[in-house]
């Protein structure tokens, strides 16, 4: 049976996260060719529309509300569930972002469904679809599926690979209004921490340091190493905790979950809750002076040596080789 | 005030992880209290220290999850209740704990419930807001902050990184994120009094819940260890040239610069 997939956007910064794309070709594989309607809520997000149909989605719903300009559970319930009572979709796919993370369980909750949760690969597709998840901080993986039913998931980001872009795509971005009202959170301050740039939980290289780098000064080769790639600075709890970086750099259980292509691990000793934020990365470098660190275990090439040494080298043979 | 904390006892994640016949091998694996729900209960306990009342922790559970219910006491919870489904559920998921600890919790008028953001274990994060839904109240996750002034709440929360400032008001639901507290540990007269504190053991029938009004919507089918990854290379020679070997091989062999 062929499936209507609602797949909610999100928005930062007036643009669209990668994960959105990723949950459009989550919806794809599950849709067993059915209908993939795009939402998206805020206070200014008409324009966004198109980029979601470009990216696979056959139309976009959104909802345009002063009270949806920062996320409330409250908000967002009121517009998706209106959506929800006009579109009654058979799945639903969100982002398992921190915005995913806190809305979704809300909603299956009212819908009285089953929700899989932080999902990282997809295996059959249409009603055979199968979902994959980390569990144990990532030292396991099971299999999951809905018994019955509305199947709605939540999707890791930099797993699922997004569709290609289809500039000729074209299809109809509708809004409806709904009253937003009775909001229990107001949200009187946003302390906005992550650094410009590349997202962390989105870049495809992650330069990450620990303890070991030592000082906040000590950070200044993992910056000029991850500009050099492309990619953003992490950090382990243990160099936050030290104060030589902000916590929005914290990598792992607590902090942001990251699949990067590349991962650079100076001076982290890979304690499982890190490994829990990074251990899916396609490929782990670690750098450490202690042969015996756990990171080793995880990592696919490694070094034992001193990060203050080794990163300056790095960057001198990769300029080499982007040179050339 | 009335407060709550959710508590799960979860497999000990810094320990070896086993799997057997699709399943975690949980023989004489070490058992804890979930560590973010730990940061629940310090903080139930301190709201309660400051603003009077009584702190219950709850769990769902089998017989061994008394252990981690007498933790909890021994730290400073007045009451603990275990829901026992050993003889009823053979399979549950998130909406099979929401709906059980909301029963339980639907008439007890509850001013303040704490849970833990995300459990170790099954790392899905649902239970915390699904309950408050259920509960009709408000919730706020991830927190790092909380002050409570009569039933004005304020609420700093972690947002990826970013802090978000939330006023609201009880009663009230939140998920407890690292950094809120300091989780005390259990003084030796704390796990004394500990022993005597009551704890409550019900059933579903107790709560007057069917098995087929909780029963999951999700099924797991499989649980596997991840593919055992070719033993990584720790490079050897001249650091220098440990160095170029490791950018041609991301280069040529990894393919990521
Ligand atoms: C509930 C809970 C949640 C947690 N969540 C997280 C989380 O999300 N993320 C996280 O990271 N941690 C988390 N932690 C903390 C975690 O357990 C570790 O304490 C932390 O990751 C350690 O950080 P580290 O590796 O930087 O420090 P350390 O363990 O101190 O390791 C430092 C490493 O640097 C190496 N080193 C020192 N100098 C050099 C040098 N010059 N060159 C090369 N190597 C050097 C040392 O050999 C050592 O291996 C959590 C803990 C708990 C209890």
């Amino acid at each position: 049976m062929s499936k209507k997939v609602l797949v909610l956007g999100e928005a930062r910064e007036g643009a669209l996260r990668n994960v959105s794309f990723e949950a459009i070709a989550a919806a794809k594989t599950i849709s067993g060719g059915g209908e993939i309607v795009g939402l998206l809520f805020g206070d200014s997000v008409q324009s966004l529309g198109e980029e979601m149909i470009k990216f696979g989605a056959d139309r976009v719903i959104t909802v345009e509300h002063p009270h949806l300009k920062h996320y409330t559970s409250d908000g967002f319930s009121q517009a998706f569930m209106a959506v929800y009572e006009q579109e009654n979709p058979e799945a639903i796919v969100f982002g398992h972002t921190a915005l995913g993370k806190d809305l979704s369980p809300k909603i299956a909750s009212k819908l009285a469904s089953g929700l899989i949760s932080d999902v990282t690969a997809i295996e059959g597709e249409g009603d055979d679809a199968v979902f994959i998840r980390p569990i144990y901080s990532g030292k396991a993986f099971e299999k999951v599926k809905s018994k019955e039913g509305l199947l709605f998931i939540t999707v890791r980001p930099n797993n699922i690979a997004s569709l290609e872009k289809d500039d000729s795509r074209s299809g109809d971005v509708s809004s409806i209004s709904v009253d937003i009202t009775n909001l229990r959170s107001v949200i009187s301050e946003v302390v906005r921490k992550s650094t410009e740039g590349v997202d962390l939980s989105e870049a495809k290289v992650v330069v990450a340091g620990g303890r070991g780098v030592k000082s906040a000064d000590g950070f200044a080769p993992l910056e000029e190493l991850a500009n050099l790639l492309g990619g953003a600075v992490g950090a382990s709890r243990g160099a936050c905790d030290a104060d030589y970086c902000d916590y929005s750099l914290q990598i792992g259980q607590t902090g942001k979950v990251v699949t990067p292509d590349l991962y650079i691990a100076a001076g982290i000793s890979g304690a499982i809750q890190h490994m829990a934020g990074m251990s899916n990365s396609k490929v782990i470098v670690a750098i450490n002076k202690d042969p015996e660190a756990n990171i080793f275990k995880v990592a696919d090439y490694g070094i034992v040596g001193d990060l203050f040494e080794v990163i300056p080298m790095m960057i001198e043979e990769i300029k080499k080789i982007k040179t050339n | 005030m009335n407060i709550y904390a959710l508590v799960k006892r979860t497999f000990d994640t810094e320990e070896k992880i086993a799997v057997s016949g699709g399943k975690i091998v949980e023989d004489g694996a070490e058992f804890i209290i979930n560590p973010y729900d730990e940061y629940a209960i310090e903080e139930a306990i301190q709201v309660r220290d400051a603003n009077g009342g009584e702190v219950t922790v709850v769990t769902i559970g089998d017989e061994e999850a008394e252990k981690q219910l007498r933790t909890a006491l021994a730290m400073g919870a007045d009451k603990a209740v275990l829901i026992n489904t050993e003889d009823d559920l053979d399979e549950m998921d998130e909406f099979t704990a929401a709906k059980i600890i909301a029963e339980y919790l639907k008439d007890k008028d509850a001013d303040l419930i704490l849970a833990g953001n995300v459990a170790i274990d099954g790392g899905s994060g649902q239970v915390g807001p699904r309950v408050a839904e259920l509960l009709g109240i408000n919730y706020v996750t991830t927190i790092t902050n909380l002050e409570i002034d009569g039933t004005s709440v304020k609420i700093v929360r972690d947002v990826e990184g970013d802090s978000e400032t939330i006023e609201t008001s009880l009663p009230l639901l939140v998920t407890a994120q690292q950094g809120l507290n300091e989780p005390r540990y259990p003084s030796l007269p704390g796990i004394m009094k500990a022993k005597k504190k009551p704890l409550e053991e019900l059933e579903l029938d107790d709560l007057d819940i069917d098995e087929d009004d909780v029963e999951a919507k999700t099924e797991t089918i499989e649980v596997y260890l991840p593919p055992q990854k070719a033993a990584g290379r720790v490079l050897e020679g001249d650091l220098s040239d440990q160095v170029k070997e490791l950018v041609e091989l991301l280069n040529k062999e990894a393919k990521v610069l």
